[in-house]
């Protein structure tokens, strides 16, 4: 198995003497997706920008990868409207080579939107440049700060798509936050659930059936979450009984 | 004979005045649009109403005022972002309290001195008209400094502006970035004092750059536009402080302030 691109042991971080995040232990491989869940204040953010090396730990250590390079697509851009630039500058930036940053924008869909200003991109749009640039990085190791916020139901599950192709084509490991569980479910390979420590955590399926998750995200998510686990069920039963009809038909 | 070495020297004081203020406009247009774009007028405002408390202090120690001034903004511009990273009270509140309270605390220390004249109107509001050569000659030196500083910074600074964590996350040194950033500011205030005085920095910062706003479809041109709409102002404002014998200052700022007006009739770029 090769070594972890990152690796958090023991981590805590404090504000002013709040505890925000503590005993993270949290290691990620290349080509793996990990996804972040919890509710506000849960210390998603912090978690985040601790991996990104953007705070340092109080207690605890990062053990970064020596080959890491990250590609960061933050949760949302607040460009003042007297800037004038456009999609294409707002990628030269990060990658002065124009033609790479075409191919970038072919990746994520919206070349024909290289000469827009940057502020004239609608939620969905804006959130794929973000994830252009990530790319140009020719990162190994990908964080995505709520990807899909703002962006509709069927651009959602494009994004989602798109994240997983990138998996294997950079190919890099992903470290992913978000609100809510049944978006990521088929996108991810483990979930983390995070509420200032790691509740639990596991594959998507463990993790909407444990007791701490249910708790923490209350009746409604976890009704849906059964609500999809049911499903699950009722497709395996269906599997189960077509079974059971086949081998009725061989006997026939 | 009298009446016309009166005239050279007329002359010579409206040159001087000319060109001190075509030096100031050069680099407060692309630094006026990084003050815009990054929304810091109050924090360009607070710093230059404390660049008097550099003038207190260069009359005090009898030191250089432009080095002074320079020092206090730098001090000052680097205390306020620590300041602002606490938390404790609102951005605005802060610069607020220290704008005044610098402002204050000058005027104070400078009637406390009763050894020394000021003249505390052409502080406030600038006196191009007193300019000498060897004024001009630094404001050249501090705005080619300043001007070069900028350029070696564009590109790193229009990245934080964007998104300070991602170009932090890209490799960028954001701290020296931005301490450099305050440092083209402090140099800025120094020199845009003696053209429209430390009540009037800001608008030389902020009114040419909005004013580019409309025409520039770049981060480039808009700045180069604000350059050349702030020496337009200085231009226009100091033909009419000529015939019209109004203040220098608040004439060029009148004047950038009417060419934004006219930008208006033109839509958006």
């Amino acid at each position: 198995m090769s070594e972890a691109l990152i690796q958090l042991q023991g981590i805590g971080k404090y504000f002013n003497n709040n505890k925000v995040v503590s005993d993270i232990d949290l290691s990620i491989e290349d080509g793996q997706i990990i996804t972040l869940i919890g509710p506000n204040g849960a210390g998603k953010t912090t978690l985040v920008k601790l991996v990104l090396g953007l705070l340092e730990p109080d207690e605890g250590r990062v053990i970064r990868h020596s080959n890491l390079r990250i590609g960061y697509m933050p949760q949302k851009l607040h460009i003042d409207p007297t800037l004038p630039i456009t999609l294409g500058r707002f990628l030269a930036l990060a990658e002065p080579n124009t033609k790479l940053c075409i191919d970038a924008l072919k990746e994520v869909g919206i070349e024909k939107h290289i000469h827009s200003p940057l502020q004239s991109l609608s939620g969905g749009e804006m959130q794929r440049a973000l994830l252009a640039r990530a790319i140009l990085r020719k990162p190994n190791f990908l964080v995505l700060d709520e990807p899909v916020q703002g962006v509709d139901v069927a651009g959602q599950e494009e994004l989602y798509k798109l994240i997983g192709q990138l998996r294997t084509r950079l190919p890099c490991g992903v470290l992913m936050v978000s609100h809510d569980l049944h978006l990521v479910m088929s996108a991810t390979d483990e979930v983390v659930c995070l509420n200032q420590h790691i509740c639990c955590h596991g594959r998507p399926d463990q993790v909407s059936n444990n007791p701490a998750f249910i708790e923490l995200f209350g009746t409604k998510t976890a009704t849906y979450t059964h609500h999809h686990d049911h499903e699950h069920g009722l497709h395996g039963e269906v599997v189960h009984s077509n079974d059971g009809d086949s081998s009725g038909c061989q006997h026939d | 004979m009298m009446a016309t070495r009166a005239g050279a020297n007329m002359i010579e004081v409206l040159l001087y005045a000319l060109l001190a203020g075509l030096g100031v406009a050069a680099i407060t247009g692309p630094l006026g649009a990084f003050i815009v774009w990054r929304r810091m007028a109050y924090f360009g405002d607070t710093l230059a109403h404390s660049s008097l408390l550099g003038v207190a202090l260069a009359l005090l120690l009898s030191i250089s005022p432009t080095l002074s001034v320079i020092a206090t903004c730098l001090v000052l511009a680097l205390i306020l972002v620590m300041l602002q990273q606490q938390k404790g009270l609102a951005s605005d509140t802060l610069l607020g309290i220290l704008s005044h309270t610098s402002l204050a605390v000058s005027l104070v220390a400078m009637a406390l001195m009763p050894d020394i004249k000021v003249d505390l109107l052409s502080l406030l509001f600038g006196d191009l008209l007193t300019v000498t050569g060897k004024d001009v000659v630094i404001i050249y030196a501090i705005s080619l400094f300043a001007i070069l500083l900028l350029l070696k910074l564009w590109k790193p600074l229009l990245a934080i502006t964007i998104h300070e964590e991602l170009a932090k996350v890209e490799g960028i040194p954001v701290t020296a970035v931005r301490t450099a950033f305050m440092l083209i500011i402090a140099l800025v205030i120094a020199i845009a004092m003696k053209v429209v005085g430390v009540l009037l920095i800001t608008a030389l910062l902020v009114i040419p750059a909005a004013t580019a706003r409309r025409f520039a479809n770049t981060p480039e041109q808009m700045a180069i536009f604000a350059s050349l709409i702030g020496c337009s102002a200085v231009i226009i404002g100091l033909s009419c402080s000529w015939y019209l014998d109004t203040p220098v200052g608040p004439s060029i700022v009148l004047s950038a302030g009417i060419l934004f007006l006219l930008s208006l009739t033109k839509k958006y770029n």
